[in-house]
């Protein structure tokens, strides 16, 4: 499409296009620039909540363990940027995620800024209760649609994780603390290619019913196509409302933003043209 | 360089491209969708382009499958005839800006200069593929108006393009300002004339390549390997992977005529050739298994 200068980048206009794209400066997370309200299309929410997992989903596949003070202060700079939901850790077992073996510290490490949710992962009733001491008021707890992944993943099958969940769960509803459930392997599996929409939808509905405020539906493996991601969102928005869902999706095949804008789509109703 | 890009060439052929067809309305997607592969210009252009006659005398043409060539003047337009070209590319922008900077000359002269080429190309019946540029943004004007857009599309349209390629040159636009702008084009083009050209400088290609699918385009522009960088942003990525793009619609249940795998081999032997790493995820995701 032609070649140009390198320079053009310090173009004022090109720096101005920018920033309004990129909301630099003057904008407040969720606000629109009037100008732009043309641009609110129809079908998609006016507010979307971000969970960040970088601290967690993020640093626990990556080789190098951090240092516990290196990822307090990434989730301290996460805490200035107007996210509104930060995931801090996981209180799994070091032997099974050694980037996640300093929980605690971190836990009691990080600046928790008033307005800012921090939940944590607690795989179990020891989990839970670590996280709490660590001064955790929000926890989230991770089921599978796959049996063969489960099994893989937390050593346990569906039904026994729903089991050991449903623990968690009531001692958090006992002491008013939020539990979010997770829903892995929604559009695909390593181990068992693919997971069919029911299957999803029965392990949420378990999850949701037990006490869960948001169900997260993760495409673990990043497999998911936007045609895949509506057939699913179909399917489990028959049990559960489109506000308590969650998307989660991987980038492997490049398809997460295009998922994520699907799944958008899905679950906004169209504003009636007036 | 020129036998590589003969090779290249010769990979990607086979990987055949169908015809639109008639696009359903009210939100659903289109049955079949033309990917026009342009990895070895678009994709390529930072390399020399001095061997371009050689490349196209030397291609193997296999039936069903075209080859346009860009031709950004007059000049260039008996140039690629004189190498056999049986189709051919010419670009408008609207920006006037960018078009002084890329081309020398106003989008008026630019414009007289495609009149000719088509002129010439009409007699010749050579069908003839207008591109138009910074449709989503400019590098020096900032935002451009869907109006514009629409303006330059339908001239190039009546003056005789077949289709239309409207480029997301420095990749900054999203699914609204795509859903927008095609809005305005539509008026004044048939969807079934338009194609869309995203650039991935800012994650958004594949994203906003889906929202003009859901309003009824059917030919999109990529580039094998997701080659093609960008000048205005050194180290970002440039044009939308072919790879990632056939796995969206494959999923979606499109047809397309491409062979994934064969495709991944093609961008697996550019990427050695020109000693980097693919841009595709489906292919870095693949090479792992």
């Amino acid at each position: 499409m032609g070649n140009v200068p390198s320079a053009v980048k310090h173009c004022l206009s090109y720096q101005q296009l920018l920033r309004e794209h990129l909301w630099i400066g003057d904008s407040v997370a969720g606000a629109l620039d009037p100008a732009q309200e043309s641009c609110q299309l129809s079908g998609l929410p006016e507010y979307v909540k971000i969970v960040e997992v970088g601290p967690r989903d993020g640093l626990q596949n990556e080789k190098v363990i951090v240092p516990t003070d290196i990822k307090i202060e990434f989730i301290n700079l996460l805490s200035q940027t107007g996210l509104s939901v930060i995931e801090v850790t996981s209180f799994v077992s070091s032997r099974w995620i050694p980037q996640m073996a300093d929980h605690t510290e971190v836990m009691k490490g990080i600046r928790q800024y008033p307005g800012i949710r921090y939940p944590v992962l607690t795989p179990n009733l020891q989990g839970f209760h670590r996280a709490v001491a660590a001064g955790a008021t929000e926890i989230s707890v991770f089921g599978a649609a796959s049996e063969s992944f489960s099994k893989k993943n937390i050593n346990c099958s569906i039904e026994e994780s729903m089991e050991r969940f449903e623990e968690v769960v009531k001692s958090a509803r006992h002491m008013n603390i939020p539990a979010r459930g997770y829903v892995s392997c929604a559009l695909g599996c390593p181990c068992e290619g693919s997971v069919t929409p029911q299957k999803v939808t029965e392990v949420s509905k378990r999850l949701y019913g037990m006490g869960c405020y948001e169900i997260s539906l993760g495409d673990t493996i990043g497999v998911g196509t936007p045609g895949s991601m509506k057939k699913l969102l179909e399917s489990v928005m028959k049990e559960i409302p489109p506000r308590a869902l969650a998307v989660h999706c991987h980038d492997t095949y490049g398809q997460a933003l295009a998922n994520i804008l699907t799944a958008l789509q899905c679950t906004t109703p169209e504003k009636p043209v007036g | 360089m020129a036998t590589v890009r003969k090779a290249l060439l010769r990979r990607l052929v086979g990987l055949a491209s169908l015809p639109a067809v008639s696009i359903s309305s009210g939100g659903t997607f289109p049955k079949r969708v033309k990917i026009v592969e342009v990895c070895p210009r678009d994709g390529l252009q930072n390399e020399k382009m001095a061997d371009h006659a050689e490349v196209l005398k030397g291609i193997r043409k296999f039936p069903g499958t075209n080859y346009p060539v860009l031709t950004p003047n007059f000049k260039g337009y008996q140039a690629a005839v004189a190498a056999g070209a049986k189709e051919v590319a010419i670009f408008g922008a609207v920006s006037e800006l960018f078009t002084r900077k890329n081309i020398n000359c106003s989008i008026d002269e630019s414009l007289q200069q495609s009149y000719e080429i088509l002129k010439a190309a009409q007699a010749a019946s050579i069908p003839v593929r207008g591109y138009i540029s910074c449709v989503l943004g400019c590098p020096y004007e900032g935002k451009i108006s869907p109006a514009k857009v629409a303006e330059v599309a339908k001239k190039l349209y009546s003056m005789g393009c077949y289709e239309i390629s409207l480029g997301d040159t420095i990749g900054v636009g999203t699914p609204g300002i795509m859903r927008d702008m095609l809005s305005a084009v539509m008026h004044e083009v048939p969807v079934a004339a338009l194609a869309v050209h995203c650039h991935d400088t800012y994650g958004q290609a594949l994203a906003n390549t889906l929202m003009a699918l859901q309003m009824g385009v059917s030919v999109v522009d990529s580039s094998v390997a997701g080659l093609g960088g960008c000048p205005y942003a050194q180290g970002a990525s440039g044009n939308l992977a072919t790879e990632d793009l056939v796995y969206m619609l494959t999923g979606l249940g499109i047809h397309t005529g491409v062979n994934l795998q064969k495709l991944l081999e093609a961008g697996a032997f550019i990427c050695q050739a020109l000693n980097r790493k693919t841009s595709s995820k489906v292919a870095q995701a693949t090479s792992k298994l």
